[in-house]
């Protein structure tokens, strides 16, 4: 989490294609910065087949071709005849799509008929400046934001007004806090969104909301289908949901809270994208905003390599301490046995409700370094 | 850039040719080992050193992987896993470029190695003419080199043309291995699929305007034809046939070129790869090749049958030796971290959920899962967390072994002569080969299952996953360090193989579960041992129950073995079998619990028995049991 920050969104297109505006342009959200066109579905057909040419002789195929590799053909038009026996037989090949004749096979006796390609246009997701431009295929827009990354999203890119619905980060989004007028907004909860929230913010036109936790149940009635592997990102016609702490009832981090408080009325920007692999990809909030000093970027993989210390604050990540805060007070080196017998390394810490607790290294994050 | 492609292809030639890597150590100069593998979910370091006139485990630290922003580099990862080494020992093994190199007194080690896992593992398309003979082995070949098979393309997969090549088109792998047609066998099906993938253009996962890398090997009268319609648009290459005739296989070459691929294509791209490379002077090998080639060692040292298990966060690989034959699989997306709630869609939730012997809602049981699938790295502090993760383990590792047996079956396509008697038997043609009767070890690696906090709770869940039938020994690896050996073996065999022994081996015990129908309560088998005391004992393995009968490592008991008439425990039915019996840090299970096992329907019945067996093998501690059982009053 960054209350200011200088960013910067690569925005490329999957192939190839125009660049569509040039270094120092101003952007806005749905700026569209760079466009190609996607080859389109291909169909195949038996045509050998149906012109009722022999296994062995598939290479004639060509001499029955009414139409050449390269030429348009649109759907229903005569792409190949075949006249035998003086006229008595006469066979034909129907195109069964529009499109470009892509390939007549003298091995297979396929004809590939492609068709049009799929225009794919890529936005600019947050305004900004272009600082870069990447030849054909993208550019780099910067802008100076508010940046929350969660932990887990659904639903792509899209953009709203914020509004906090809730009053509290320990408060539920329930259904009767939406109504018509958020169509179109992102909505903030607590601890967590209650499935008919969730159903009744995609009748209603809701593009996003945040919460601190949903139910798994829920993500899966609203999907309809149990996720995975999680990458997501791609889900259609749903809400765009991001999740701050986790799943289950999860108090959204003050912090957190706070910030998207201070956010509220501010048009941001949402990715639900996630992808916990390699080339992890967790979901983010963005808010743009006028730069109001230097910010407050650090380098966190300084303090990584550094390892855990004395003194940081950590948030507990697992049962049974689960969401809480608070400052490491000891590292010790042994290992050590928790109830489960697992031996494992441990801190000492110091949660901000007062108690001391011992947590395995592994079930804390730290969240100030 | 380019000079990097070279020297990973150098570098993954040296490590198909261990003797090659041998000659550039002076294996006499080598007392100080650091070991490192680069997991999907953790980095795990392990320390040996030359001990007087052996070699042995000192120290393992462990830290999360760091491929995830901000930090983006696998180093960091590595560097704290050493950082816990060096605290540990007072051995001081880092420096700001990396790992020092050679050891001096306190300082330094004179070998470092390391594997890998991630980078998000190796995703593959593979394709042959027919789904069960060309595809199959193209299959078996991709699986072997460690990679994930995202689809099999085959002439007669029953799918439309159009809809191959939507999904060529849209599977985004980093490879392709293509086969078909044995050598002098069908062209023009094999320039079929050719066409097929022209037309679909995949494109591969990691960047834009990157061309995707395929192997081809089939049938070698149509690579004139494959460069023609293939070269111009992919990166292809071109080696010996898979199956050049219908009654042999050759994956090796298709295996090499893959493994020449994953490090150019994919490795290279997990972040920091490229500066980890600099710190070892050999080849780093990906993760399931280590543990494999142990599990190999371990099945020819013995001279046995062996199923070996890698247990990982994202995947889980099974390994059989059987009768000679090698066959790894590795099952994308059946893991303990990342991949737990794809365990959850396949298994099901009531699957995972049988395991429990307490009451938990499913709600719970879900949102736990996916608090670790989106924090890998956690580990269970509490018994019960630690009893769902195993109860998700269970069945990671039966659906794991399910792949695996489709796999490991005879090749099919071949004429033999039948008689009648073969025709009614014809079916079987389907099934592996794999006959658990006839497994003599049983073995797992990874995480989850060397990290077990009792070595009883391990046993038991190889045993309720694989199921193993008449008499098979139990083991598992002490501290994951399998894959570390593995690559050290690549170097210094003598060391690697000392260390397997010595530290990294865990003889658990061993099973004995007679196979059969189970109709009738009562005795199913009557056990007789001469134990090593020079006493006796006489057990009964007893339907429906587990049983512990305590011999430790290193010790044996001469076993008589009576089972009832129709039972086998691997002389046949009703045989009485003779045969030495290994205990372990466990000892003898005796199961009677039946094949296939079954878990009652009745919830409070079936928490009831596993509570029992828990109980019986000593799995969990008794406080634990017992609150469990107080909540079935």
């Amino acid at each position: 989490m960054k209350s200011e920050i200088v960013l910067q969104k690569t925005r490329r297109l999957p192939i190839p294609g125009e660049v569509l505006v040039a270094k120092g342009a101003k952007v806005d959200f749905d700026t569209v910065v760079a466009r190609t066109r996607v080859p389109g579905d291909v169909e195949t057909i038996r045509a050998s087949q149906i012109l009722g040419i022999e296994t062995d002789d598939v290479e004639e195929l060509g001499q029955y071709m009414l139409k050449k590799v390269g030429d348009q053909v649109i759907k229903g038009e005569i792409i190949a005849r075949r006249i035998s026996f003086f006229g008595l037989s006469k066979a034909f090949v129907e195109s069964p799509v529009e499109g470009t004749i892509e390939h007549v096979s003298d091995i297979t006796g396929q004809v590939t008929i492609r068709e049009d390609p799929v225009p794919v246009e890529v936005k600019a997701y947050i305004p900004g400046r272009i600082v870069d431009v990447i030849r054909n295929e993208g550019v780099v827009v910067e802008t100076t934001a508010s940046f929350i990354q969660g932990i887990f999203g659904i639903g792509g890119e899209t953009h709203g007004q914020i509004r906090m619905a809730v009053k509290s980060p320990e408060d539920s989004l329930t259904a009767n806090m939406l109504d018509s007028s958020d169509k179109g907004k992102i909505l903030v909860g607590g601890a967590m969104v209650a499935g008919e929230a969730l159903k009744k913010a995609v009748e209603i036109g809701v593009r996003g909301i945040v919460s601190g936790g949903v139910e798994d149940k829920d993500l899966r009635d609203l999907l309809g289908y149990e996720i995975g592997v999680a990458i997501t990102g791609h889900e259609e016609s749903i809400v765009t949901l991001i999740i701050t702490e986790g799943f289950g009832k999860m108090r959204m981090s003050g912090k957190t809270f706070e910030l998207l408080k201070s956010c509220e009325g501010m048009e941001a920007a949402l990715n639900g994208a996630t992808q916990i692999r390699a080339g992890v990809i967790r979901p983010e909030i963005i808010v743009p905003r006028d730069r109001t000093s230097a910010g407050e970027s650090r380098d966190d993989r300084a303090a990584f390599s550094k390892g855990m210390q004395p003194g940081m604050m950590v948030r507990v990540i697992a049962e049974p301490f689960f969401g809480a805060i608070g400052t490491i007070l000891s590292l010790p080196v042994e290992l050590q046995d928790v109830e489960s017998e697992s031996a494992v390394r441990i801190l000492e810490v110091q949660l901000e409700d007062g108690r001391k607790a011992v947590v395995p290294r592994a079930n804390v994050e730290i969240i100030e370094l | 850039m380019h000079g990097n492609h070279i020297s990973c292809f150098a570098k993954s030639a040296r490590w198909a040719n261990t003797s090659d890597s041998q000659a550039s150590f002076d294996l006499k100069k080598i007392n100080v080992i650091l070991a490192t593998d680069c997991g999907s979910t953790t980095s795990k370091a392990r320390f040996f050193k030359k001990l007087g006139n052996e070699y042995r485990f000192v120290a393992s630290g462990e830290a999360p992987t760091t491929v995830e922003a901000p930090y983006e580099d696998v180093t960091l990862g590595v560097r704290n896993a050493v950082r816990e080494v060096e605290e540990l020992t007072g051995h001081t093994l880092l420096s700001d470029d990396g790992i020092i190199l050679p050891s001096k007194g306190n300082v330094g080690t004179d070998l470092y190695v390391t594997t890998s896992s991630a980078g998000g593992g190796l995703q593959m398309m593979v394709t042959g003419v027919i789904k069960t003979m060309t595809a199959e082995s193209a299959e078996r070949a991709a699986l072997g080199a460690g990679a994930i098979v995202m689809d099999v393309i085959s002439v007669d997969d029953g799918r439309r043309t159009f809809q191959k090549i939507d999904r060529i088109r849209h599977l985004r792998p980093d490879m392709i291995l293509f086969s078909g047609g044995t050598d002098g066998g069908t062209v023009r099906h094999v320039l079929g699929i050719a066409e097929l993938i022209s037309t679909a253009e995949p494109k591969a996962r990691l960047g834009v305007g990157y061309e995707l890398p395929i192997v081809y090997a089939g049938n070698k009268d149509a690579r004139q034809q494959i460069n023609k319609i293939l070269g111009k648009k992919f990166a292809l290459k071109v080696v010996d046939n898979i199956r050049p005739v219908l009654s042999q296989e050759n994956p090796e070459p298709a295996r090499e070129a893959v493994h020449e691929l994953f490090m150019e294509h994919v490795m290279s791209h997990a972040p920091g790869y490229n500066k980890l490379m600099k710190w070892t002077s050999v080849p780093i090998m990906p993760t399931p090749a280590g543990e494999g080639k142990m599990f190999r060692t371990l099945a020819e040292m013995r001279g046995v049958n062996v199923i070996g298990v890698g247990l990982g966060g994202a995947t889980t690989n099974v390994y059989s030796v059987y009768d000679g034959k090698f066959v790894r699989t590795v099952s994308a997306n059946l893991g303990m971290s990342y991949s737990i709630c794809n365990v959850l869609k396949e298994a099901g939730i009531q699957n995972i959920m049988r395991w429990l012997p307490f009451e938990m809602n499913e709600v719970a049981v879900r949102n736990r899962l996916r608090n670790k699938m989106i924090r890998p790295t956690i580990i269970p502090q509490l018994i019960d967390a630690l009893v769902v993760e195993h109860a998700v383990a269970r069945e990671a590792l039966r659906l794991g072994f399910a792949h695996h047996k489709s796999l490991a079956r005879g090749l099919r396509g071949i004429q033999r002569q039948r008689t009648v008697s073969d025709l009614f038997e014809q079916s079987l043609e389907e099934e592996t080969y794999i006959d658990m009767m006839r497994i003599n070890i049983i073995a797992g690696t990874g995480g989850l299952l060397s990290h077990a906090p009792r070595r009883s709770q391990t046993a038991l869940m190889l045993i309720d996953a694989f199921q193993p039938e008449g008499v098979t020994k139990l083991a598992q690896d002490s501290v994951f360090m399998m894959p570390h050996l593995g690559v050290l073996s690549t170097v210094h065999a003598p060391a690697a193989l000392e260390i397997f022994e010595k530290d990294c081996l865990v003889r658990i015990g061993t099973c004995i579960a007679p196979r059969g129908p189970m109709e009738g309560a009562g005795s199913l088998a009557a056990v007789h041992l001469n134990m090593p005391n020079g006493g006796s004992r006489s057990e009964e393995i007893t339907q429906g129950e587990l049983e512990l009968i305590p011999l430790g490592e290193g010790e044996f008991a001469e076993a008589e073995i009576a089972p009832r008439s129709n039972l086998d425990v691997g002389a046949g039915p009703g045989h009485e079998l003779k045969t030495k019996i290994e205990g372990g840090v466990v000892g003898i299970v005796l199961d009677g619990r039946g094949r296939p096992l079954i878990l009652p329907d009745d919830l409070t019945r079936r928490r009831k028995d596993l509570i029992k067996w828990f109980r019986a093998v000593d799995a969990y501690p008794q406080r634990a049991l017992e609150r469990y059982e107080k909540a079935l009053k």
